[in-house]
């Protein structure tokens, strides 16, 4: 459904020199691994309406792009008070002497047409104020009314892209678990957002128990564990329908922790049966499942590494939870986490470069980072309990869960950037848990 | 057959489809007391109110272990003796955890607590084929304070009898 609301008009040229998108490495560029400390200072005229219908728009969806981009932590936008000269018109020459003046770095003007048939239309151009200068072309994106603020993300994606070097994150969705009531009477539903929190749709009523949804590589399907049956099993659900269907219906076990692969094919998941919890795989296409392990201990929480060739679970296997690297097909795990306390949920970026963990340590709980060799381990974050990490589809953001202690604690939605910077909770009304982040959508 | 026992047999029939869903019916998971309320008396000592209330429905586990305690077993061995004098009731068998620990650790966890109860009640004579398990992880504590006064008693196997043994 709405991979049709939108369609990306690649560069219209729109009067300037077709330069390819990251050629101009001037002077204004954030280098995030070099570990931002001062955000970049920037400023977003509301963008000039073309006609009378697109004037909400266009101021909306202003708003949404300054909003993705100062809440990664690496952009300060410069309030509007501030601003010396104002854009009117989207063709008239920038007054870059303005926009120093105010130490705007960099600039984002922008022009909304809303036609007849209930169509956007949006352009944008980024300018490096200091070198007086476009950076990349001017870009063009065209949606439905109803998907303005997609348009929006997709045009702080570019901008984010263009002055970082790396992918954006803010045209994506974030399925996650919706609680309400008391710890000991919760319900929860399954439910999908955007990953600014704008746009909560719910895929399941509260009837029974529903852990932990995981999205396909495309984002068009859901893999999460439900007590439906009464006992806990797998099940896979189409995003656009919310149909579902129940996966590897066998009596007398629990299946839970599944997830894709990365063909989108293969899921792997945990199977418990006589107290013994072991990882399978399950083909969707052909319904044929494979055992990977064969331990007495407890083996769960799988993941893909991106190119599909290893898992990374959690076993008790050395008498606590710690984190092992295994071969695809199965095979020898080797244990990659060796600090104090226990190790649990690994996730593998998508990068390929890192995987999330939740560690549990003296009574906290922290999510962290280490390298796939388990070098390099870094906590991001500590609390009463923090767990559950996922993915920004850049790699460059995680996204977690953090329940708060006692009779009237609740889980929320927390994000934080790999530095361990910029530690922010994901303004949804309500509680959630269990966040699983979507691909960059098309 | 007399109409009593016909009786009997649909409400025995009924109480199978019930257990076969102890989430949606919320039995010993959600909170002491009330899911037995029209389960008979519990002077009745073949009633389940009877066996959740004086024999006792559950056992509690130390931090992280599924090992049956002295106190464990005493409780296991009275429910034991009341499920094989009460053999038209079947019996789920819930695994918990508190909430210290990750969501996917503790479902595993709370498969391992049930397990370990079903094998002791079976090696005491009760016939497998009666008992089921189901492991609810950390989701529906008893207690809801964040202290050892309330984990204790969440990490806990909870056995649910209910009518209708499948002999």
């Amino acid at each position: 459904m709405m991979l049709r609301l939108l369609t990306l008009l690649l560069a219209m040229a729109m009067g300037l020199s077709a330069s390819p998108l990251l050629a101009q490495s001037g002077p204004l560029r954030i280098v995030i691994d070099e570990g931002v400390i001062e955000p970049l200072p920037f400023a977003i005229p509301d963008f000039v309406a073309e006609n009378a219908a697109a004037s909400d728009y266009a101021r909306n969806i202003s708003r949404v792009i300054a909003a993705d981009l100062a809440g990664t932590g690496l952009f300060r936008e410069i309030p509007a008070n501030a601003y010396l000269s104002n854009v009117t018109s989207f063709a008239s020459p920038v007054q870059y002497a303005d926009w120093k003046a105010i130490n705007a770095q960099a600039l984002i003007t922008g022009a909304v047409a809303l036609d007849g048939n209930g169509r956007l239309t949006v352009k944008f151009r980024l300018f490096d104020v200091f070198s007086q200068a476009p950076m990349g072309d001017g870009l063009q994106f065209g949606g439905s009314a109803g998907s303005w603020r997609r348009v929006a993300h997709k045009v702080a994606d570019q901008v984010y892209a263009r002055i970082t070097g790396e992918g954006g994150y803010f045209d994506s969705r974030v399925v996650f678990v919706s609680e309400t009531g008391p710890k000991n009477a919760r319900q929860k539903r399954l439910a999908i957002m955007d990953y600014d929190a704008a746009n909560v749709q719910y895929l399941t009523d509260a009837s029974s128990i529903v852990i932990a949804p995981r999205f396909s590589p495309t984002g068009d399907r859901v893999l999460y564990t439900s007590y439906e049956s009464g006992f806990p099993r797998i099940y896979l659900l189409n995003v656009a329908s919310a149909g579902r269907q129940a996966l590897d219906e066998q009596p007398g076990t629990m299946t839970f922790a599944p997830r894709f692969g990365p063909d989108g094919r293969r899921v792997v998941f945990s199977l418990s049966q006589g107290g013994n919890t072991d990882l399978y795989t399950l083909d969707l296409n052909s319904g044929q499942r494979q055992r990977l392990t064969q331990a007495p201990s407890i083996e769960t929480a799988p993941s893909y590494s991106p190119d599909g060739s290893q898992i990374v679970f959690e076993s008790d296997r050395s008498g606590t939870q710690q984190l092992y690297v295994m071969p695809a097909g199965g095979g020898e795990p080797r244990r990659i986490s060796f600090g104090q306390g226990r190790y649990g949920t690994p996730v593998w970026s998508p990068r390929g470069d890192l995987i999330a963990f939740t560690k549990q340590n003296q009574g906290r709980f922290h999510i962290g980072v280490m390298r796939t060799d388990g070098s390099e381990e870094r906590l991001l974050t500590s609390s009463f309990l923090d767990e559950g990490p996922s993915w920004s589809p850049n790699g460059r953001v995680i996204m977690f869960t953090r329940e708060t202690a006692g009779a009237s604690g609740a889980p929320g939605l927390y994000s934080v950037d790999i530095t361990g910077r910029n530690l922010r909770r994901v303004p949804l009304e309500g509680s959630g848990s269990d966040p699983s982040w979507s691909p960059l959508l098309p | 057959m007399t109409p009593i026992s016909k009786t009997l047999l649909v409400v025995a029939a009924l109480a199978v489809s019930a257990c076969s869903n102890p989430d949606r019916f919320g039995m010993g998971g959600g909170g002491a007391g009330g899911a037995y309320g029209a389960n008979g008396a519990v002077s009745d000592p073949t009633s389940p109110a009877y066996f959740q209330q004086t024999v006792g429905d559950r056992v509690l586990f130390a931090v992280d272990e599924s090992t049956i305690s002295e106190t464990a077993r005493v409780t296991l061995e009275a429910q034991a003796r009341w499920l094989m004098d009460n053999a038209e009731y079947a019996a789920i068998i819930e695994g918990h955890a508190d909430e210290q620990g990750t969501r996917e650790y503790n479902l595993a966890l709370g498969a391992r607590r049930a397990n370990a109860v079903q094998e002791y009640l079976v090696s005491r004579g009760v016939s497998p084929a009666r008992l089921r398990t189901v492991s609810y992880g950390k989701e529906r504590p008893l207690e809801i304070c964040s202290a050892e006064a309330c984990y204790a008693k969440n990490r806990r196997a909870v056995t649910v009898v209910t009518a209708g043994a499948s002999s």
